[in-house]
């Protein structure tokens, strides 16, 4: 049977991406930023997922203003790097899994999910930028990807109580998969940036840290802030948070935490990052305890 | 931290809301129909071959798109706060910023009253304060309030 092993959270900043494909992830204003990922590039060669079920949003790449689902689900055999106006990002192809998308998407739907399903779509920085944050710069990525594209750019997106709520229903969908698979579930995007108007340049350190906090242990109250909060104290941007929640809500009643890192700034955003194992008697082993012991000893 | 339960909101409430925040444009559904247009146009400089025109001349390639005359004078302008009050979204108009060549953050500081340098050492100080950004209400109650005292 397939299962869900880990949940990872991840700003998802196109400067990231810049930053590692012209090698300056290692510069005094990146390294800071990379160095927290240092430890779960780690930890993701001794886990080896199959598969992830990535939870971004795509920004007026694969979508326009034509067609907005407000879910989508990513059922190809592969998807390209997009070009958002500086060329295509020079990272490998992300391979789909077809067979687990659909199967996600069947029971999605059963389960009252009314999904849009994406056979061929690029995707961009908000996919591509969280791979190259976990694994780095190998030939071709180490897992299957299935993308989950959520609507977070004309309002309203989704509640983040849906959004919880999803998450859980992938985790059954998941858990009824026949083939014996790691999954992991990633939220991204956030946390605190405003990228318009005058307001621009917020960031509000100390909601981050509330909003990281409780995806820690059994508490469900994030479910339930209204899209409002996030706006007010995150900045407008900031309700990409809601997609942290599609992966928190997969990962059952309680979670304990690996991994956590902040930071600001990154451009215009605040950088967070934590890796989640849900708690509710899996037995998950610590895989990639050696890991977490050799770098606490550094 | 506020954590209503959502799922009995009212859209009139909700909206009104989304107008209530300073220096701010949600993109609302009203802002998006005013604005699709203008937010396609800019998604048609994805293509080089659109850039090419476009940049050859700037006007003649607009005329192409039903955009409002204000709509084609802000984008000229590349007056982004003008843009997004017109219905634009950030991450359409970005396609123009790219056009341009110019860095997400130094065009997101256009919309702000600092200049890039001042902009950025704002960020690396660690950004703007929401303190007494959350609410234009609460702002004008405050303020309101500070006049009766006097």
């Amino acid at each position: 049977m397939a299962r869900i092993t880990a949940g990872v959270a991840s700003s998802h900043v196109p400067l990231l991406g810049v930053a590692s494909d012209f090698n300056k992830d290692r510069d005094d204003y990146f390294g800071p930023i990379f160095a927290g990922y240092d430890w779960t590039r780690e930890w993701e060669k001794a886990e080896k997922p199959d598969v992830i079920i990535l939870v971004y949003n795509d920004h007026a790449s694969a979508f326009d203003m034509k067609i907005i689902p407000t879910f989508a689900i990513g059922c190809g055999e592969r998807y390209k790097s997009a070009d958002e106006g500086w060329g295509p990002r020079a990272v490998p192809d992300v391979e789909g899994h077809p067979d687990l998308a659909w199967h996600i998407a069947q029971s999605l739907v059963l389960d009252e999910f009314d999904m849009t399903i994406i056979n061929e779509m690029d995707v961009d920085h908000g996919l591509t930028v969280p791979l190259s944050m976990m694994f780095g710069k190998p030939d071709a990525w180490p897992c299957k990807v299935v993308p989950l594209a959520v609507n977070v750019v004309t309002y309203p997106p989704p509640s983040g109580n849906r959004c919880w709520a999803l998450g859980e229903a992938v985790r059954k969908a998941v858990e009824s998969f026949p083939e014996d698979l790691n999954v992991q579930v990633w939220g991204t995007g956030g946390m605190s940036h405003q990228l318009q108007g005058p307001r621009a340049g917020l960031i509000n350190k100390e909601w981050d840290n509330m909003f990281l906090d409780g995806l820690v242990g059994d508490s469900d109250h994030l479910r339930r802030i209204p899209h409002i909060e996030y706006l007010r104290e995150t900045g407008s941007e900031g309700i990409e948070m809601v997609m942290w929640l599609v992966m928190r809500g997969a990962l059952g009643k309680k979670t304990r935490a690996l991994h956590r890192h902040y930071h600001v700034p990154c451009s215009n955003t605040a950088i967070g990052h934590m890796v989640l194992r849900p708690d509710n008697g899996e037995g998950l082993d610590m895989t990639g305890s050696d890991t977490v012991t050799a770098i606490a000893a550094e | 931290m506020i954590t209503e339960d959502p799922r009995h909101q009212d859209i009139h409430e909700y909206l009104a809301e989304m107008e209530d925040i300073p220096g701010t444009r949600v993109f609302t559904a009203k802002r998006a129909r005013q604005g699709y247009h203008m937010n396609q146009f800019a998604m048609s400089l994805m293509k080089d071959e659109n850039r090419a025109r476009f940049k050859a001349d700037e006007r003649a390639y607009m005329d192409e798109w039903p955009l409002t005359e204000d709509q084609k004078l802000a984008l000229l302008a590349r007056d982004y706060n003008r843009c997004l009050d017109l219905g634009g979204n950030v991450y359409f108009l970005a396609k123009l910023f790219s056009t341009d060549g110019l860095p997400f953050a130094e065009a997101v500081s256009t919309m702000t009253d600092m200049e890039f340098p001042e902009y950025r050492a704002m960020m690396m100080a660690g950004g703007r304060s929401p303190e007494g950004m959350r609410s234009i209400r609460a702002n004008e109650a405050a303020a309101a309030a500070k006049k009766e005292d006097r």
